[in-house]
């Protein structure tokens, strides 16, 4: 799924056309530099067509060489175009582009200024009166969780702490587009991941301070977990090899169903200056590495009663003999040994099933406990389930119909065996009060406590 | 539960008025009514040689004398501040102004001062004929231009190396040029300024105590100040009033470092670019004291709040137009550069076209091979200075620098023995050679090393300070030690802020040359041979063609050797040894 190829010429042709209105439109940007001693010129970027419309993630994906800070710089009106023109909200870019707020690799903070006075520094230039140049600030400094460190200097604060003021500068400006410059390449892996998806929940929650945002990167991950659109440079001159549109629903995550494709998709692209991007786009066999593993259809009480007589057993016991005993069908016995190692209560070795400690836990406790463990193991070992309440969370009410999971799992499986996947999925999900299903409506909902935001 | 009689700290704290505030008042007060009094003394009558300033050597008179050079510095300062900020900023953003510009304060800067003092004594006393004003601008000159250069050129450079992304950032978020100046440019560029006011306020006392009496064109003009005072005292060798003065004047230095430089400098840490946290902040008592006021807080947010309305009709102005890029095209600019080019190299021709047209037709071309040979001997000394110190110097500043115990003593120490001004103390040495009857030609030496050398020291100490802690753990691990240890950490690192210290001291030591080359005990004046006694015989007896002769080899001499040597130098510490 997920994967779709527009035109390259920023879907001017031939692709299906976009309703939503353009912010941003670059056509024919090249930049050359004068070698020194007039020994001719060095072509940096040629022929760039690109847009960005209104709504949209744009990613600008390349390696070093491919211009692609250069482009920023020009899309942001901070140097000109040697030839070609940018457009941004109707109004051709001649100088710095007042519809543009930046947040730097380096932060850019200055660093006599206070976290507060660093956030004002654009609504001063603008000329917003103090009281509310301060309530703003403070709103935005809020908004990045920063709350506490308006009167910090940036040298006392972390890179991770000085990154949020730069996008609280950023935000306060309310602009119409956020470009964003390699913004998590100047911090620790950790604290950019964790950055990057608050912006990512930040633009999934549907009001972020601006409304598209233009990312220039060299991270794969950065740009399949928050963008729309992923536009790849090549390098010598820079020019736009392809785009990939990505339709992962949003928040994504790295174990999403199509996730890796795109991402090798695109890894693979880079890494092959000459290959034609669209057809590696194209080839990509879209059910070949399916994320979406069949769930085995097993009711969770048949699931725990089996665990229980393995438990008494001595926690081990040869499945031949469980077998004949319970006077069960392999294939179905099979199907609940399935589920247990699943989600990790047991595991299977050598024809005899064995208790893991979390199976034995989950065993012995209480029936609440019980849940809660189900519950745990369910959301770290189950993408299905994991897939539909994120769906869930960034849903508006907290609710989906069921026919949409139906759709997605559509992709993955014949038809009955989506039905039937999505039963177990449903089944498991209310046991472990992930979600509640209600039958008349055929909706999928969020349990109330969990609307108010318990970690999943 | 005790009932409180008396104002909590809370309740104290709530007054409008702090004791900071009463002190500060006070303070305020007390120099209006000084600036007031001692500036009166400057628009007196004037006219030489009938109505001449005298000096007495009442001890009494003492800090009026003091507060009239203080008077003098501060103006100077003043001016070398506007200078440094206009001219600074003038080359930093405009191409055609900084290829006038910086080659020019960079000759400048070689130049010594003192052999100028004898052309603009002249030319202020004729532009305030009739009052004292005309020699008071001239010592103001002398001092202004003994300190400005070196402000300039570090204002322009910080202009130059604002990071990128800064000026970015301020044009991403449309800072007006005002803004961009007061938020960025400005900011960046203050800790290296206020370093080199400090520096240049030190350098400044020498240049106060030479231009205060000076014998110009067969008349002794005197200014009623610290320098003239010792001066007086070494004609009369009156003893008493010399130690007296050298006291007063060290009180003064120490006074004006506690109550200025101090709070400056803990003040511009702030201003630091490295985003880190820095290990130990510099203090002030006299920063904290102006904090902790009230009233200044008063002052400084009705101050925002003023500017606030100030700039935002010009802002709205100022938005109505889209900032664009300059527009320009490639071919024209060749052609400017072309015409610029040309117009500087007929300026250059100019130049020495008369120049050989002078040397040929007022002084000989044997006049002017004898003063090279002059300028020779000057050199010799010069030399010495800088290797001899270097190899005292060197070696104890780094042993202080890298104990930061000895350091946080020694470096107040060094700093006042910049600051303080050499002079003050030749007539001590004087006594001494003519007492063993020693030539000035090797004792001038001494006299040249007593200000120049410190320069070494100051700035040895402060590269030994910044040798990184992981090179010396790394060098201690590797059980990298003695002679090795020389070799390959220490010296290399710092080696950049010798360069610095030693092109500092070899110009300090050139301009030295002029006062110290010939000096005098009551009736004994002792003469050494050399470019610096040959342009103050040349000064004093009013010798014009001599004059420009003299200066102009000395210009030379020291442009030269910063070209041939020091530029060289500095550009391996830069490259190369560059932490």
């Amino acid at each position: 799924m997920a994967v779709t190829l527009t035109n390259p010429v920023g879907g001017s042709a031939g692709a299906v056309a976009d309703a939503r209105p353009v912010l941003l439109q670059a056509t024919g940007v090249c930049k050359a530099f004068d070698l020194p001693d007039g020994n001719g010129a060095f072509t940096v970027l040629q022929d760039i067509h690109l847009a960005i419309r209104e709504g949209e993630i744009v990613a600008l994906l390349g390696k070093s060489g491919s211009g692609k800070s250069t482009l920023l710089r020009i899309l942001a009106g901070l140097i000109p175009p040697s030839s070609g023109l940018v457009v941004s909200c109707g109004k051709p870019v001649l100088g710095p582009n007042p519809d543009v707020a930046m947040v730097f690799q380096s932060f850019a903070l200055l660093p006599w200024l206070t976290v507060q006075e660093n956030v004002e520094l654009g609504l001063k230039a603008r000329g917003v009166p103090r009281e509310e140049r301060r309530q703003r600030a403070l709103q935005a400094i809020d908004r990045v969780g920063l709350d506490g460190f308006e009167s910090a200097y940036p040298k006392e604060l972390s890179g991770g702490m000085k990154q949020r003021v730069g996008l609280a500068r950023a935000f306060v400006m309310q602009p119409p587009l956020l470009f964003m410059d390699e913004p998590f390449s100047g911090l620790d892996v950790l604290t950019a991941e964790n950055l990057r998806s608050e912006v990512a929940d930040l633009w999934a929650a549907g009001n972020f301070p601006a409304r598209s945002v233009l990312l220039v990167t060299h991270n794969i991950d950065d740009a399949v977990l928050l963008a729309d659109h992923v536009i790849i440079l090549g390098a010598n001159p820079g020019h736009v090899r392809g785009e990939v549109h990505i339709d992962l629903p949003r928040p994504r995550e790295r174990t999403m169903p199509g996730y890796e494709q795109i991402k090798d998709a695109i890894y693979l692209a880079m890494t092959n200056p000459e290959a034609d991007v669209q057809q590696l786009i194209a080839g990509i066999d879209r059910r070949a590495e399916t994320r979406f593993a069949p769930l085995p259809h097993a009711r969770v009480g048949g699931v725990s009663g089996l665990l229980e007589l393995v438990d008494e057993r001595g926690g081990a016991q040869d499945i031949a003999e469980l077998a004949g005993e319970l006077n069960l069908d392999t294939d179905d016995l099979l199907q609940f040994l399935d589920a247990a190692r699943l989600l990790g209560f047991a595991e299977i070795q050598s024809g005899a099933v064995t208790l893991t400690p979390v199976g034995r836990a989950f065993v012995e406790a209480d029936i609440l406990e019980s849940k809660e463990l189900f519950r745990r193991q369910a959301l770290e070992r189950v993408p299905l389930l994991r897939f539909i309440v994120n769906t869930l969370k960034s849903s508006k009410r907290g609710a989906m119909d069921a026919e949409f999971f139906l759709d997605v799992l559509d992709e993955h499986f014949p038809a009955d065996e989506a039905r039937r996947q999505l039963e177990t999925a449903v089944e498991w999900g209310r046991y472990a009060e992930l979600f509640e299903y209600d039958a008349d409506k055929s909706r999928l909902r969020l349990p109330d406590e969990s609307l108010a935001g318990a970690p999943a | 539960m005790a009932l409180r009689t008396f104002p909590t700290r809370e309740a104290l704290k709530r007054l409008p008025f702090g004791l900071a505030d009463v002190a500060i008042l006070l303070g305020v007060i007390a120099l209006i009514y000084l600036v007031a009094a001692v500036g009166a003394g400057a628009l007196v009558a004037f006219e030489p040689p009938e109505q001449l300033p005298t000096i007495s050597l009442d001890p009494a008179n003492l800090p009026y004398y003091l507060a009239r050079s203080t008077l003098r510095m501060f103006v100077a300062m003043g001016f070398s501040l506007a200078f440094t900020f206009v001219v600074g900023y003038a080359a930093a953003s405009n191409r055609y102004a900084e290829q006038i510009i910086i080659p020019t304060l960079d000759v400048l800067q070689s130049v010594p001062v003192l052999g100028f003092l004898s052309v603009t004594i002249t030319g202020f006393i004729a532009l305030f004929r009739g009052s004292l004003l005309g020699l008071e601008a001239a010592s103001v000159f002398a001092i202004f231009t003994s300190q400005v250069w070196n402000m300039t050129f570090s204002f322009y450079h910080s202009l130059r190396n604002v990071p990128g992304d800064m000026q970015e950032a301020a044009a991403v978020y449309r800072l007006s040029r005002w803004a961009r100046f007061t938020q960025v440019q400005a900011p960046a560029g203050v800790i290296g300024l206020v370093w080199n006011m400090v520096m240049s306020f030190g350098g400044g006392w020498f240049f106060v105590a030479a231009s205060e009496a000076i014998s110009v064109l067969n008349q002794e003009y005197t200014l009623p100040g610290i320098g003239a005072y010792v001066t007086q005292a070494i004609a009369q060798e009156d003893m008493r009033a010399l130690l007296l003065a050298m006291a007063a004047m060290a009180a003064l230095v120490v006074v004006i470092d506690q109550v200025l430089w101090r709070p400056l400098i803990a003040w511009a840490d702030r201003f630091k670019i490295e985003q880190n946290e820095a290990t130990q902040a510099p203090r002030s008592w006299m920063l904290e004291l102006l904090r902790r006021s009230r009233v200044l807080q008063a002052v400084r947010e009705a101050l925002a709040e003023a500017g606030e309305k100030l700039s935002a009709r010009s802002r709205r102005a100022r938005l109505a137009r889209r900032q664009t890029w300059p527009r320009r095209s490639l071919l024209s600019v060749r052609r400017v550069d072309a015409l610029f080019n040309i117009v500087l190299l007929l300026i250059v021709l100019a130049i020495s076209g008369l120049a050989i047209w002078f040397i040929h037709t007022e002084v000989g071309f044997e006049e002017m091979l004898e003063v090279v040979l002059l300028g020779a001997a000057t050199f010799v000394r010069v030399a010495i200075i800088v290797v001899v110190s270097t190899l005292i110097w060197t070696p104890l500043g780094v042993v202080i620098g890298m104990n930061p115990r000895v350091a946080r003593i020694a470096q107040p120490i060094t700093q006042f023995l910049v600051s303080f001004p050499a002079n003050f103390l030749f007539p001590f040495i004087t006594i001494g050679l003519i007492h063993f009857g020693v030539s000035l030609d090797i004792g001038g030496i001494l006299l040249m090393a007593l200000g120049a050398q410190w320069y070494i020291l100051f700035n040895v100490i402060a590269g030994a300070q910044s040798i990184p802690n992981d090179l010396r753990e790394m060098a201690a691990n590797m059980r990298v030690s003695g002679w090795e240890r020389w070799r390959s950490l220490i010296w290399p690192a710092v080696f950049p802020a010798w360069v610095t210290g030693a092109i500092t001291a070899s110009g300090g030591a050139w301009n030295a040359s002029i006062v110290a080359e010939i000096v005098s005990w009551g009736n004994t004046t002792l003469t050494a041979t050399g470019l610096g006694a040959y342009i103050a015989e040349a000064t004093g007896a009013g010798d014009w063609p001599r004059i420009v002769l003299g200066v102009g080899m000395m210009c030379v001499y020291v442009v030269g050797l910063n070209r041939l040597l020091w530029r060289r130098l500095y550009a391996l510490a830069e490259t190369r040894y560059r932490l």
